[in-house]
This record gives structure tokens, sequence and C-alpha cells, in this order.
């Protein structure tokens, strides 16, 4: 961002906002509308490997970092695009690179990065579990080669615009396990192939997710499909989970700039009382406000790239940036609304989709309380409060 | 078949520009830059032809300072083989301009070079035409399409009202308008391939401006806006209005 910001344009930032112009709002606002998957846009983004920016050389990648990442999905979302249609495709496959076999990975992650396979599905969240992971019930029984899975997931993105789904389920009852976060295991799911086993059926949202739910009625899974060690997914998804965040943080920072842009723009043009609107602080400071705080997030979320791209583990940074950028979009949203008065509210604008889709990240894919109970207890030290 | 696409580092069309306190430039504070959009037509071009010959190299060819190197990178993402920065305090000069680039192209063995119909900073659409005299070479400006065979290019040419068809002798000189040439985004492949590719600098050779900017004013503010009447009956007026005083239609 911050090259962005001082005329020497970031080249990959660049090239990004030139492939994302060729899609302008009008190509938003009717996959809104329409609750359309916005294939052209995912497919152009694949296909100049965009979304394969974290998969090492040697699987066909751009073995790049969360730096590069982060880049690509904010410059989308700064242009008033929605990476949340494909993002996953970029990180979902991280559970696999670190702890997947030689085999796994070269079964599947050449696919993932060419595009011919999307993977952009991880199904964690249970109805009755919440974010309460470790309670997650949905089972895989062993049997010999293979397991056999039960149970139910919700709010499972993209699940109908993959191949492949990423899938955590407890392998060992909760009743038998020391630690409630043992006995879970991650798996890798051939969509393709499992038949009338793996049911799905759509939650309407206020936002052009395609999230839905997600039912397994005996699905049959072959043992080679476990990504590392059995009882050990809810550690094995812990890095990823990081990534995400750190990445998702870049969303909202872009969201966030997008919304900065388009209030500072409007708030030059738009003459009311014979001046422009912005010459008032009433209008100026909010934007101003939310302006400092994007940039704040985004030094915090560019600090936890840092130290992840570094081969460090930053749970706190992570945390902090996804919550601070989520913030500091949705203050920035309210800002944007607030100065384009009624319009923020026409469809046409732009402005009410990104208020809606800005807003998802307060929420997911961690409550920002639970972020505040991290921080609280792993950070300050203070009793766990759940 | 080699191929030279000549570009220039330009403000971004979108940047609001400021004139400097000298008065006779622009204020470079906050300024985006770009790849002028013509010379993306042009580079487009070249790589299109390239691709279909399925041999030949496209190098691009810039005047320019060192922050020209960024604009050329872009090129080299979007697939030119490679590149050459001469290294020089670009002008607002054609002709200064056109005897730089001339001095680096007479050495070179592309059998086609080129250029934008225009830069959109100074929109002059000098530099194409002078380059092609200096070398001696036929000139084909705004081509909206071409083909290349055995010695000769046939360029489809945007007239007013129309289309003209023209054969070049090459090696040619031709400038590149809005057309057939939709200019391809980078793909991240691209940009990585982009860091190994040669960008080679050179010192341009020295030529004095003999065309130098006075002075650069704002154009005229916008007057308000102003209500013609209501309702079907207002129409009348605001015909006439457009047809006498704004000589719009
Ligand atoms: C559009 C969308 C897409 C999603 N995509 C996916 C996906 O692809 N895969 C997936 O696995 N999940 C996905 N999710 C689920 C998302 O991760 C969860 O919604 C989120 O983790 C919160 O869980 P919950 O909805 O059950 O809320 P709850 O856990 O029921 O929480 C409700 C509220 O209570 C608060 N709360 C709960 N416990 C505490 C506590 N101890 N202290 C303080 N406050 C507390 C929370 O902060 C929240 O405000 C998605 C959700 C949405 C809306």
């Amino acid at each position: 961002m911050t090259q962005a910001e001082n005329g020497s344009p970031d080249e990959l930032a660049a090239a990004v906002r030139d492939l994302c112009s060729r899609f302008g709002e009008e190509y938003w606002r009717k996959a809104d509308e329409a609750r359309a998957y916005p294939e052209a846009f995912v497919a152009a983004l694949t296909e100049a490997g965009y979304l394969a920016c974290l998969i090492p050389e040697e699987y066909g990648g751009a073995g790049l970092g969360l730096a590069e990442a982060g880049t690509i999905l904010e410059e989308i979302n700064r242009t008033g695009a929605n990476a949340a249609a494909c993002h996953a495709q970029m990180y979902t496959m991280g559970t696999l690179l670190r702890h997947g076999s030689r085999e796994q990975k070269a079964r599947f992650l050449p696919g993932i990065a060419s595009g011919e396979l999307r993977l952009q599905a991880f199904a964690v969240t249970e109805p009755d579990a919440g974010s309460d992971t470790a309670r997650i019930r949905t089972f895989a029984e062993r049997r010999g080669d293979r397991y056999v899975v039960n149970g139910q997931k919700v709010f499972i993105s993209r699940v109908d615009h993959s191949d492949l789904m990423m899938l955590l389920a407890r392998t060992t009852p909760e009743a038998k396990v020391a630690k409630r976060t043992d006995g879970l295991s991650v798996f890798m799911v051939d969509l393709r192939e499992t038949g009338g086993s793996v049911r799905t059926r759509p939650v309407a949202t206020m936002i052009n997710h395609h999230t839905s739910e997600v039912f397994f009625d005996d699905l049959e899974l072959p043992a080679e499909n476990r990504i590392g060690e059995e009882g050990e997914g809810f550690r094995h998804i812990l890095s990823g989970m990081n990534a995400e965040r750190i990445l998702l943080a870049s969303e909202s920072v872009g969201d966030g700039l997008y919304f900065v842009d388009r209030a500072a723009a409007y708030a030059r043009e738009r003459r009311v009382f014979g001046r422009a609107i912005g010459k008032n602080q009433g209008v100026q400071f909010p934007i101003a406000d939310a302006y400092i705080d994007v940039c704040a997030a985004a030094a915090v979320r560019d600090r936890a790239a840092r130290l992840y791209d570094g081969g460090g583990s930053p749970g706190a940074e992570a945390n902090m940036a996804k919550y601070l950028a989520s913030r500091a979009a949705w203050k920035a949203a309210n800002a944007a609304m607030d100065a384009f008065g009624g319009w923020g509210m026409a469809s046409e604008y732009g402005i009410e989709r990104k208020f809606r889709e800005a807003r998802l990240y307060m929420v997911a894919p961690v409550a920002n309380n639970l972020v505040l109970g991290h921080i609280a207890q792993h950070v300050l030290k203070m009793p766990r409060s759940f | 078949m080699n191929i030279t696409v000549c570009v220039k580092r330009v403000p971004d069309t979108e940047t609001r520009i400021r004139i400097a306190a000298s008065g006779n430039e622009i204020d470079e504070g906050g300024v985006k830059y770009v790849l002028s959009p013509y010379d993306e037509f042009a580079l487009e071009a070249a790589l299109q032809v390239v691709e279909e010959a399925g041999s030949g190299r496209v190098t691009v060819l810039s005047f320019g300072g060192d922050a020209t190197k960024e604009s050329l990178r872009s090129a080299l993402a979007l697939g030119a083989h490679e590149a050459v920065l001469l290294k020089g305090e670009p002008t607002m000069d054609g002709w200064a301009t056109a005897q730089v680039l001339a001095s680096e192209l007479e050495g070179d063995d592309a059998a086609l070079v080129l250029f934008g119909v225009k830069a959109v900073d100074d929109d002059q659409q000098q530099v194409g035409p002078m380059v092609a005299e200096l070398l001696g070479r036929p000139c084909a400006t705004a081509v909206a399409a071409m083909e290349v065979g055995d010695g000769v290019a046939t360029c489809w040419r945007t007239v007013e009202g129309g289309q003209e068809v023209v054969e070049i002798d090459l090696p040619a000189v031709a400038t590149v308008t809005k057309g057939k040439y939709e200019p391809r985004y980078a793909s991240l492949r691209g940009i990585m391939a982009a860091k190994r590719k040669p960008l080679r600098e050179k010192e341009a050779a020295v030529v004095e401006p003999g065309f130098v900017v006075e002075s650069l004013e704002y154009p005229p503010p916008r007057p308000e806006g102003r209500i013609v009447g209501e309702g079907p009956e207002a129409t009348a007026e605001l015909v006439r209005l457009l047809r006498e005083e704004a000589k719009a239609i």
C-alpha cells in the first residue's frame, strides 16, 4: 500500500489493477444482483497465475510469500472487486503444502497451481460448535484402509465451485482425548468422487458469497487422503489460519482504501451549499480518521506477513492484523456511506455492495471477540475466558 | 522477425495535474506514471505479430530517466523480450527525442519500429514519423491493424469516415492507434520472468532541444450547470442551445 501511496506504483499491484479494470462496477453489480459466481473474473485471475502465488515453483506456482499474496488480494478489493470469490484457492492448499506427503503434494498441487483443480473450500464450522472449533462433531471413523465420514458443516464457502475440499473432522471422540484440541484430523475430499454421500444446501446471505451447509452421509475417504498425522489436525490447520487472517486482513485493507479513495474523490467533487462537501470537517474528518486506521492496520499486516514469510508463526500479529483491518474497513465503509449521502444506498454507485461485503470480516473467518480472547489469554496472560 | 517498440512513460490520464511553481512544467509530486496507452497498443501489436510469426524478438526502447525502468519492466512483464533505456532528461521537443531514438535505432536489425500514434502527455504525434525520416524508412501512421508478410507490412489505417489499407516495405516505421490491439494484462509468471529479462541502460545521445515550453495554463473552469426548463416543453430550447451555443450537435 505504501508504495501505491507515494506515486511509484508497485508493479504487482499495477498489474492486478490492470486485470481488474477489465471487470468494472457494472460486472460486479450484475453478479451481485443475480447472486452469480463471477466466473469470468476468477478464470482470468487463475489463468494469469495470481492464485498460484503461494505454491512453490516446483509444483507450477510462483513460489512467493504472504507479502505478495497480500498485495494481490488488497489490490483486487481496492479496485471494487471482491477477492472472496476465489481467495481460498490461494491459501487452502497451505495445510497440504506443510503437512502433506510428497505423493499428496505431487498429486494435487500442480492441478491447483494451474487452476485445473479448484481447492477453495475448507470445512471447519459446524452449527452446534460455532467459534468453539474443538467442539466439532463431524466424525471420520477409521475402517481398514478407509475413513467413513458422517456429520454436518455450515457456512462452507465455494464448496459448489470446488473440485477439492479440505475437511476437519474428529477421529477420536472428545471424551477420549486428553486435550479438546486432540483427536481432530484433516482430510482432502475429492468432491468429484463423492456421489450422493456429500450434499450441499446454499445458505442465503446478504452478500454474493456462495456459502453452503454440507451434509456427510457415510462419505468414504481412502486413508491416503488424510493430510498429516491422525489426531493432529487442529495443530496442522493453525499455521494456515494465521496465513488466512493475514490475507483477509489484506482484503480489508483493500476494502478500506476503496472506501477512502471513493469517499475522498466524491467529497472533492460533490457541491452542496455552494461548496464541495469535503470542505466541511464533518465530512472530511471521518474519511481521514478511517484512512489513518487503514494505514495502521496495513502496518500490522505488513509486520505479520514479514514474520510469517520469515518462517515464524505470528499468531498474535495475524489476529491483530485481521482485527484492526476489519474494523478499519468498516469505519471507512461508514465514512463513505455518510459522504455519499443518499447515493451511498444506490446500487449503481457500488458503495452499498462493498459496505455489505466488508462487514463479513468482522465475523469470519474468526469473530473479532475471539481475537480479543486470544490476545488477552496468550499475549497478556489473563485467564482463559472461554 | 524482430520488432522494436518505442515507449514513453507518462502521467496516468486519471491523475489530477498540477502546474509546478516554475509555471512551465507539471508538479510531479503525487503523480502516477504509466506506459502511454497508445504505446500499449503498439506493444500489443508487436507481441501479436511475433507470436503469429512463431519467431522473433520484441525489444522495448525508451528515452528517459531512471524511473522509466519501471515502465520498461512492465513492458517486459507483458511479454517483450528485452528492454533498452536511453538514459537522459526527457524533453517535450519531438525533434530532439526523434534524434536520440534514431541514433540508437540506426544500428538496430528490427524490421519494424513501432510507436504509439501519440504520447498522451503532449499529444504531439511527431516522434514516430520523424524517426522514420531520420532512418530513411517508410512510415504508416494511425495503424489500427497490421499483417506482416515477406518484406512488406499491410496496414489498416483509421481515417475520417473509414479505413485505408496501405502497404509499406520493410524495414519500416508505424504508429499504432486503437483498433485491433486490445492490450493484454500481465500474468504473475510474466512479472516473475521479467525480472530475469535483460534491461540494458545506455547514455542517451545529447541533443539540445529547440522547442521550449514557455508556460502551462489550466483549462478555464467549467461553468455551473444550467436548467433550461422541465418536461417535454423544454426540449426545443435545449436543442437550440446545444446547437447554437454549445455547438455540440
Ligand atoms: C459468509 C460466510 C462465509 C464463511 N465461510 C466459512 C468457510 O468457508 N468455512 C468455515 O469453516 N466457516 C466459514 N464461515 C463460518 C465463520 O467462520 C463463523 O461464522 C465464525 O467463526 C463464527 O461462528 P458462528 O457463526 O457460529 O458464531 P458464534 O460462535 O455462535 O458466535 C456468535 C457471537 O458470539 C460471540 N462469542 C462466542 N463465543 C464467545 C466468547 N467466548 N467470548 C466472547 N464472545 C463470544 C462471537 O464473537 C459472535 O459475535 C463463514 C461464515 C460466513 C458468514
